[in-house]
């Protein structure tokens, strides 16, 4: 089966998910946001690259955070920005998506960031949009966050640039989290040893291990010697659907304290992608502390949009 | 009219026919095979050279979409579709809007589908009132009107007192319930089989459990009320062992499977493909093997093609909405003849899945070719490959996870009644 | 075309940069070759002079038709350009449309008091209104010829010269 993200010579045409990307994209998408980094740093920090071209947000699904994150990034290569929050009511199903892609493909859309609670919508709005267009999911449902996948080994790869040499700890409510696949996807892709979940059995999905994890369900042996400790966010619905009976359980047995976080090795990182529950999953002594990356992951953030969106306008 | 199809080799699995021997039809019953009839010229002669004749075939789960969803598909387009398929018999599910719960409602379908002159329809009546599993359907005033057996499509009851009392007082009068096994608390909102490809697609997965689990109940139920139960559209190799198990204590019970689930696992979901969603879903390679060696040593039953239509925008959607099931009715010969090749196993035993075997389980005299059975006959070219395509479909369905595959088995001559329905 | 020795052709250029220096001199090299040459003649001219890299891969103008290059370098001007005298230095001038790119860029970092351009060859056949202030070699080449800065192992430069068909 061809795979939809890639062009015949093999170049990324869609970022759409991390699994099934060769290591050599992965790393020139890396590669390049280092350079990018250096423009946020600048006065004037924006770069001609996209100038002309038009990036729309289709946000099925709401979200400020990474809204935001993709509209800086777009100005910041000149692009003009069009956003359209398309609220999931009934009647914007199906061929309203598919009506929308070609109302804005008229309007000389040349790249779409698409978020959708269902997994698959993404490949869904690939498959139909006109072929000089770049489809860039921004989150499907619980399938994939590529682009934070990617910001997540890029920070990992500022702090501990030995990959090959890592142990990474990921903690909390893997089988709802599209985050966690995609960093499962970049990891295991960039060579990383040891990926380990830290989860209870009701947040796990059926044969995690398959997709080339360790499987922890105490915290206090997960941590052991961790290198990056990686924390989910919890959503209150999982109390709701009878997987976790309170949020203060949850917070003693996989909340990440100082006194957990002293398990891992003592240069250990923490990192999150947000937004964060304090007193859930992190306490803040440990969010606002001396190991944690969570805010540059955010500027890494940008960078790495914008090196995904300069890959994809000029292939 | 008088009818002589010569030269072909004719499969006749009931009777233990396997070999090249004409086909004489007169006033719309088989009059003879082999041997010409006395005084019989034949008004219409087709010549069969390199096709194989067999019984019409007889489709355990098809849905024609009427009444009520006629934009999905209606009777005359799926009734040529069938003709198309070679089948001639065919049950359909009571989940029509209004649902089959009313004689009245039966009737007129089956006057509708009479009319039309094509396949025979045998509707499965509403086994609880608009199926939603409170109170249950005059059974009796159903039969009478048509129904050959008492069905939930795809809605589960949740009470099992309800369950209980429906198979009991279907056991009464000896009608046979059909229930297609999936514990709702377990399967809801699921959409993909629970394994590795569910996981990582962050599709929510439907256990085995929610299969095995109402499998145990449902058998244990049918045994203590004395229930004739058919299983539905079986999909996990734990469920055909239980099945195995069954049947082995004598407990009186048959199945289907889905001519789909035997050629798919969930790897076929590929990058999302809505046209593998399916319920059931397709599940591992290991549930697709299981179910094929119980095909194979009768542990299942017969094969079913479980056409189910849906309008072209109904799978342009993310995966979990999309609609599920497939169009059918023009895959299950073709299917079947893949299935047989693929476990190299003869066609004639292959071949009784689609007709005697059904026809056995609906309790109706179809399936088979002896001699004053009603000429209901299908003519095909096993070699003739064919593009499953959306013009090559006469079903208003073409919503088929084998799109644009290449199958071999083209149905050249369709007979209902002795007349030529297709070709 | 007999392809003149690098070395010398380096040695040239020093003695023709060596005037244009002052104290708000900043140098800075056009990946790559112009890197090397600004990594060469830093310590001859002063090593406490400011200096930098430029990677032009986002001002090029032909960015939609051949895509982002494969290998970008994160561009290193840790000064401030403002009323700095830029001393840019490339390998080989040709078309014009590298230095347009790196000018660009420089001033999206601050305004500069004055661009000095210096390169090793220029080689004709320019295509926009620019033209470098100093060059220690002057040639015309064709446009099937490709001329390339390379540097041995040891730092030494030296050219090829590729016909392309």
């Amino acid at each position: 089966m061809q795979n939809p993200q890639l062009t015949n010579d093999g170049e990324l045409k869609h970022l759409l998910s991390i699994e099934g990307l060769p290591k050599r994209i992965l790393n020139q998408i890396l590669d390049t946001a280092e350079s990018f980094v250096g423009v946020a740093e600048r006065e004037v920090k924006k770069v001609p690259l996209l100038r002309g071209k038009t990036v729309c947000n289709l946000f099925f699904e709401n979200s400020t955070r990474t809204r935001t994150t993709f509209e800086i990034a777009a100005k910041r290569l000149s692009a003009d920005v069009i956003t359209l929050n398309v609220s999931t009511s009934s009647q914007s199903k199906g061929e309203t998506i598919l009506d929308t892609i070609d109302n804005l493909t008229a309007m000389h859309a040349d790249m779409f960031v698409v978020r959708h609670a269902q997994s698959g919508a993404a490949h869904m709005i690939a498959k139909h949009v006109a072929p000089h267009i770049s489809v860039i999911n921004a989150g499907d449902g619980r399938h994939a966050h590529p682009t934070q996948g990617l910001l997540d080994v890029f920070t990992i790869r500022k702090y501990k640039p030995e990959m090959h040499n890592l142990r990474v700890a990921i903690v909390g409510d893997v089988l709802h989290s599209r985050v966690a696949r995609s960093e499962i996807h970049a990891l295991t892709t960039l060579g990383v040893p040891e990926v380990r979940v830290i989860a209870p059995k009701t947040l796990l999905p059926q044969d995690v291990e398959k997709l080339g994890v360790h499987v922890f369900h105490d915290m206090k042996e997960g941590l052991k010697d961790v290198d990056v400790v990686m924390m989910l966010r919890l959503q209150n619905e999982r109390m709701a659907g009878a997987m976790l009976p309170s949020s203060q359980e949850y917070f003693k047995t996989y909340g990440l304290t100082p006194e957990k976080l002293a398990l891992a090795k003592p240069d250990a990182i923490v990192m999150h992608p947000g937004p964060m529950n304090r007193g859930v999953e992190i306490d803040s002594a440990v969010a606002d502390g001396s190991q944690s990356v969570i805010l540059p992951q955010v500027t890494y953030g940008i960078a790495v949009r914008m090196a995904v969106m300069s890959i994809l306008a000029g292939n | 009219m008088k009818i002589h199809i010569k030269n072909g080799h004719l499969i006749d699995p009931k009777n233990g026919i396997d070999a090249k021997q004409d086909l004489y039809i007169a006033a719309g019953k088989i009059a003879s095979i082999g041997k010409v009839p006395e005084g019989f010229v034949a008004n219409q002669t087709i010549d069969a050279t390199d096709l194989i004749i067999i019984p019409g075939l007889v489709d355990l789960s098809a849905r024609l979409r009427e009444p009520g969803f006629e934009h999905k598909a209606t009777l005359e387009s799926e009734m040529l579709a069938a003709a198309a398929g070679g089948v001639t018999s065919l049950a359909c599910p009571p989940d029509t809007d209004p649902v089959l719960d009313e004689p009245g409602l039966v009737e007129m379908l089956k006057h509708r589908a009479k009319q039309l002159n094509q396949a025979h329809v045998y509707p499965l009546g509403a086994l609880t009132h608009q199926l939603a599993g409170k109170e249950i359907t005059e059974m009796c005033e159903l039969s009478e009107a048509g129904c050959v057996g008492f069905s939930q499509a795809d809605v589960a009851i949740k009470d099992t007192q309800v369950l209980w009392r429906a198979m009991q007082y279907a056991a009464t009068f000896g009608f046979t319930v059909w229930l297609r096994p999936e514990e709702p608390y377990l399967a809801k909102d699921g959409v993909a089989h629970d394994g590795e490809v569910a996981a990582r697609l962050g599709l929510k997965g439907i256990p085995t459990a929610a299969e095995t689990l109402a499998i145990a109940s449902i058998l244990r139920i049918a045994k203590e009320t004395g229930a004739k139960v058919h299983l539905c559209r079986l999909s996990t190799s734990e469920g055909v062992e239980m099945v195995r198990a069954a049947k082995k204590t004598g407990q009186q019970v048959t199945c289907d499977v889905s001519a789909n689930h035997l050629h798919l696992t969930d790897f076929d979901i590929g990058y999302f493909d809505a046209n593998t969603h399916l319920k059931p879903p397709v599940r591992s390679q290991r549930d697709k093997t299981a179910l094929s060696n119980g095909l194979a040593d009768g542990t299942i039953d017969a094969i079913c093609s479980d056409h189910t239509p849906v309008d072209d925008d109904a799978k342009l959607y993310p995966f979990a909405e999309a609609e599920a099931g497939a169009t059918g009715l023009e895959l299950l010969l073709p299917l079947t003849l893949k299935w047989a090749e693929d476990n190299k196993l003869k066609l004639s035993d292959a071949i009784k899945h689609i007709t005697q075997v059904p026809a056995n389980i609906l309790g109706v005299a179809a399936g088979d070719l002896s001699v004053n059975a009603s000429a209901d006959v299908c003519v095909f070219d096993p070699k003739k490959y064919w593009k499953i395509e959306p013009k090559a479909l006469l079903s208003q369905g073409k919503n088929t996870p084998f799109l644009g595959l290449e199958l071999a088995g083209k149905v050249k001559y369709t007979l209902v009644n002795g007349h030529v329905v297709h070709g | 075309m007999n392809l003149p020795n690098a070395e010398t052709l380096f040695e040239t250029l020093t003695e023709r940069i060596k005037p244009v220096i002052n104290a708000n001199t900043a140098i800075v090299g056009i990946h790559s070759g112009g890197a090397w040459l600004a990594e060469r003649l830093l310590p001859i001219l002063g090593k406490d002079l400011k200096h930098g890299i430029l990677d032009v891969s986002f001002y090029r103008d032909d960015f939609n038709e051949r895509g982002l290059h494969s290998e970008t370098k994160p561009s290193q001007i840790p000064f401030d350009v403002q009323d700095k005298h830029i001393l840019l230095i490339d390998d080989v001038f040709y078309t014009g449309r590298t230095i347009r790119a790196a000018m660009n860029e420089l001033f999206d970092y601050g305004r500069p008091a004055s661009i000095t351009l210096a390169v090793l060859v220029n080689r004709g056949g320019r295509e926009l209104p620019i033209a470098p202030q100093i060059s220690a070699f002057d040639t015309e080449l064709a446009d099937s010829q490709n001329l390339q800065l390379l540097r041995h192992e040891n730092g030494t430069f030296y050219f090829t010269l590729e016909e392309n068909t």
